[in-house]
């Protein structure tokens, strides 16, 4: 048994300490907010924040996170940071397709908790998730806009 | 591109109001429409009208919120939201007030063009939009009349509102929601006026889409997340090349053992393991140690062990063989006899997967009623109906497809042989006697996705003394994705195999357009602008190596070649407006930066394109700085969506002809996952702007149009640069 913190509960699971944290939410917890789309940390579906700091889940053992904070997407509309981007992300109409757009809701929020006020340097840096419907640009103005980089409309 | 599907069986099968039931929420009273089942199934399915039998479609709940069966699959293209917009803007009911599902199988959903159900080659909006709004209109004559009985008052003196019909004279008023279960009782009327499209207050409209919040909050539910009660899941791990069978597995014992194993099982070309967890199942699949057979005998398309894509690629660029014109025009022989000059070259395009983000997955669940029911990614509902029905033995009444929300797809979803998870998860189901959901890791999805094909295009160009072109000749030497899936040819040419050079609409004295057939050791499917992906960056680059050898400013070539064409003259001036007047260079940007400009143009899916684009090179790397696009659909229904859609064609036309290729060496997939198969990253994507034009042409397509024109643009900015023409994609070559 593996005692977590997720979403602020404490939950625990009978799963091996080198299960990858997204198989554990998914198929432990039946959170299926945190997505699967490759497995080796290449493109961002599964990120969750850990102590705040967005990690890629997929390859994140349960064991690394014991004790520690967990936070996924099913909170982010309780987080005040991740409420802002949450309607951020309703205003820029981001997502389509919408399957990666968990993960970059996680990594912007990770990148807002840490530094409420970006560059765009700073944004390019921490936005680094893949999306094959090409929301790049709704993203980067999405999170911009949060940051207060846009421009007032 | 002309209709490359089966045209599917019109069964009478599943009119049902799972979907309504199921989509109705919680502790919600449906007193709205529902299906009349017993009048359904009376009437034959012989005689049902696609699209018009509103009970099919709409349900209007007592809180006047409305939920619409959707014929057409939402995967990111905001056909949810569209369909919304055009039966809400008849019906006089706000779209935001929209629950949309897609639809069960069933002959009301045969829309397009009246007679299949496919969500693909950009049909959705335009094959269906009339067909659309007559429905909601329907159904607004239906509610009017209710009101009439209840208010006992002409149904001439009442009028509409969003979502209530009004009787002015009285003051009197019903909402929908009220009226709902009498209006159901209402004979549909023959003839509904529709609205003056002047008088439109949603479509054309920036309307939200229905489907964001969801999306933004990890509540959307694709496929892949499907679960039931009992469930156990699986993993494979397919031959390494397609038409071996499973010879012998050398460690059965010890993988059976493994935590959480349920049970280990050969399936076709594949093993698979069943678990608990899926963590277990991948982790047990994979130490699965297996001596593949060779295939024996006439097997699908079976993967050759030396087959290499760059030897593939010279040989389609040598191969000489029977030249089958799928267009000509004019005296060819004339053309070249007098011309003063010519030009020819070889192009080539690659295997490209569709990589969209959500692996395919699929869940099966056998019932003790002797029904069945599956959940997995398609594009064609009543298509897999008939395909699993097949398969399972079952009568197609027996059997329930849901089809969740798609993690993109881009063509990926269509029936391909071995190209999908469900026959195994149906098989694996049957095996162990409970629902199982099987989800294909990323490295199984990229050696088993069926591929967008490749070709090698010879091209001769003549031009008279003036430096303009007077003939063109291409010859693809290729095989079409139509004729790849079906594995056999056609009595008449794969039009999906040459579309993008044929189609086009210069005025060129001359032009003989063909195919070469040679047959892929790969699987191949239809991806994104399916022949456009390719052949517009074919044509529109070597029109661009044509000008370049008759000293002309591609520009001005194709304004030439325009000439007596207003639409397309309107659209390319559109496209060099928006980019702030048109400027070819090299030249030097404000950040000392040498660019320049290319320009190119599409026919695709029935909307009229032109793009140019801005690039740099820095550090051996194309760098694209901004795509200016203008876009013809002829008319529209939400320019939001539009643009969000250019934006994403924009995007994928650039991972195609700067990054992407699907390559083989010895047989063997080099690359099987997103380290060794790289897609745009966030970093590369452009600045993307976009006109909308409404020429009021016939209305075209828009999830795909937005792709073929980009990667020609690219290519004809980066051989400007660079000073020699770039004929491969990917660009490799102008470091």
């Amino acid at each position: 048994m593996i005692e977590l913190t997720i979403n602020g509960q404490k939950r625990r699971v009978d799963a091996e300490s080198d299960t990858p944290l997204l198989w554990v939410l998914r198929d432990d917890l039946g959170m299926m907010g945190t997505k699967y789309g490759c497995g080796v940390a290449q493109c961002g579906a599964c990120s969750v924040l850990v102590d705040g700091s967005v990690m890629r889940s997929c390859v994140t053992p349960v064991e690394a996170v014991a004790g520690r904070k967990v936070t996924t997407v099913e909170a982010m509309e309780k987080d005040p940071v991740g409420a802002k981007v949450v309607e951020a992300w309703v205003k820029h109409q981001v997502p389509q397709c919408g399957y990666c757009q968990s993960g970059q809701v996680m990594a912007a929020t990770s990148l807002l908790k840490q530094n409420a006020k970006p560059s765009d340097a700073d944004v390019e840096a921490a936005m680094v998730n893949l999306c094959r419907c090409g929301t790049y640009n709704a993203i980067k103005a999405a999170v911009r806009d949060v940051a207060g980089l846009e421009k007032k409309a | 591109m002309n209709l490359p599907f089966q045209t599917p069986v019109n069964d009478p099968v599943n009119v049902s109001r799972r979907g309504f039931i199921a989509g109705a929420g919680a502790g919600a009273l449906v007193l709205g429409f529902g299906v009349p089942m017993g009048a359904a199934r009376a009437q034959g399915a012989a005689k049902v009208v696609p699209g018009t039998r509103v009970p099919a479609f709409l349900a209007i709940r007592p809180d006047n919120t409305i939920l619409f069966q959707s014929p057409f699959a939402e995967g990111g293209q905001g056909v949810w939201t569209a369909m919304a917009q055009i039966v809400g803007e008849e019906l006089d009911a706000d779209p935001a007030g929209f629950t949309v599902e897609n639809a069960p199988p069933g002959p009301d959903y045969q829309v397009v063009f009246g007679q299949m159900r496919i969500t693909g080659g950009s049909f959705s909006v335009r094959s269906s939009y009339a067909t659309m709004r007559k429905l909601g209109a329907t159904a607004r004559a239906m509610l009017v009349q209710a009101a009439a009985q209840k208010m006992s008052v002409p149904a001439g003196e009442l009028t509409t509102e969003p979502g209530r019909v009004i009787h002015k004279a009285s003051g009197k008023a019903m909402t929908y929601g009220e009226l709902a279960p009498a209006a159901l009782d209402m004979p549909a009327p023959a003839n509904v006026a529709l609205k003056d499209p002047k008088d439109f207050r949603w479509i054309g409209k920036r309307q939200a889409r229905l489907d964001v919040r969801a999306k933004s909050t990890g509540k959307a539910q694709f496929s892949i997340d499907m679960k039931v009660d009992g469930m156990l899941h699986a993993a494979v791990q397919h031959a390494p090349r397609l038409g071996q069978t499973v010879g012998k597995i050398r460690n059965e014992a010890e993988v059976k053992a493994m935590k959480g194993v349920h049970s280990v099982h050969v399936l076709p070309g594949a093993v698979a393991v069943v678990a608990e967890r899926f963590w277990h199942a991948r982790r047990a699949v994979e130490a699965t140690q297996v001596d593949w057979a060779e295939a024996v005998g006439e097997t699908y398309r079976p993967m050759p062990a030396d087959f290499s894509t760059e030897a593939f690629a010279q040989y389609l660029a040598n191969y000489q063989g029977k030249e089958e014109v799928a267009e000509t025009a004019g005296d060819m022989a004339a053309g070249f006899a007098g011309a003063a000059s010519t030009v020819s070259a070889t192009y080539h395009s690659q295997f490209v997967n569709h990589a969209q983000l959500e692996p395919p997955s699929a869940l099966a669940r056998y019932n003790a009623d002797g029904t069945l029911d599956m959940w997995f990614p398609n594009q064609a509902p009543e298509m897999f109906l008939v395909e699993v029905a097949k398969a399972s033995g079952l009568a197609a009444d027996k059997i329930n497809i849901h089809s969740p929300l798609l993690g993109g797809f881009f063509g990926r979803h269509f029936i391909y042989p071995h190209g999908t998870p469900w026959p195994q998860a149906l098989e694996l189901a049957k095996r162990v006697g409970r629902p199982v959901k099987l989800i294909w890791t990323r490295e199984e999805e990229f050696l088993r996705d069926p591929l967008r094909p490749m070709a090698a295009v010879r091209f001769r160009g003549a031009l008279d003394a003036k430096g303009m072109p007077i003939a063109i000749e291409a010859i693809s030497v290729t095989e079409g994705p139509t004729e790849g899936i079906a594995d056999k040819r056609a009595a008449k040419l794969d039009d999906a195999a040459l579309e993008g050079l044929t189609g086009k609409k210069y005025a060129l004295p001359a032009k003989r357009i063909a195919q070469v057939f040679v047959k892929s050791p790969t699987t191949l499917a239809y991806w994104r602008s399916v022949g456009n992906s390719m052949n517009d960056f074919f044509y529109e680059t070597f029109l661009d190596e044509m000008a370049d050898k008759g000293g002309q400013d591609p520009y001005a070539l194709r304004l030439k070649l325009l000439e007596g064409n207003a639409r397309l003259t309107n659209l390319i001036k559109a496209a060099v407006d928006l980019s702030g007047g048109w400027k070819a260079g090299p030249f030097t940007a404000p950040d000392g930066s040498k660019r320049a400009r290319g320009i190119a143009m599409a026919s695709p899916f029935g909307t009229e394109t032109a793009a140019i684009a801005e690039v740099s090179i820095a550090d051996g790397q194309i760098k694209v700085h901004d795509v200016w696009q203008a876009v013809d659909p002829g008319s529209i229904v939400n320019p939001a969506i539009i643009e969000a859609q250019v934006n994403s064609a924009v995007a994928l036309g650039l991972s195609e002809v700067l990054i992407e290729e699907a390559a083989y060496k010895d047989g063997l997939r080099v690359a099987r996952n997103f380290d060794g198969y790289p897609i745009l990253t966030p970093d590369r994507m452009p600045r993307v702007h976009v006109r909308i034009v409404e020429s009021g042409a016939p209305m075209g397509g828009i999830g795909e149009p937005g792709l073929p024109a980009v990667p020609p643009a690219v290519a004809n900015a980066v051989s400007r640069l660079v000073g020699k023409r770039l004929r491969k994609m990917p660009l490799a070559g102008f470091a």
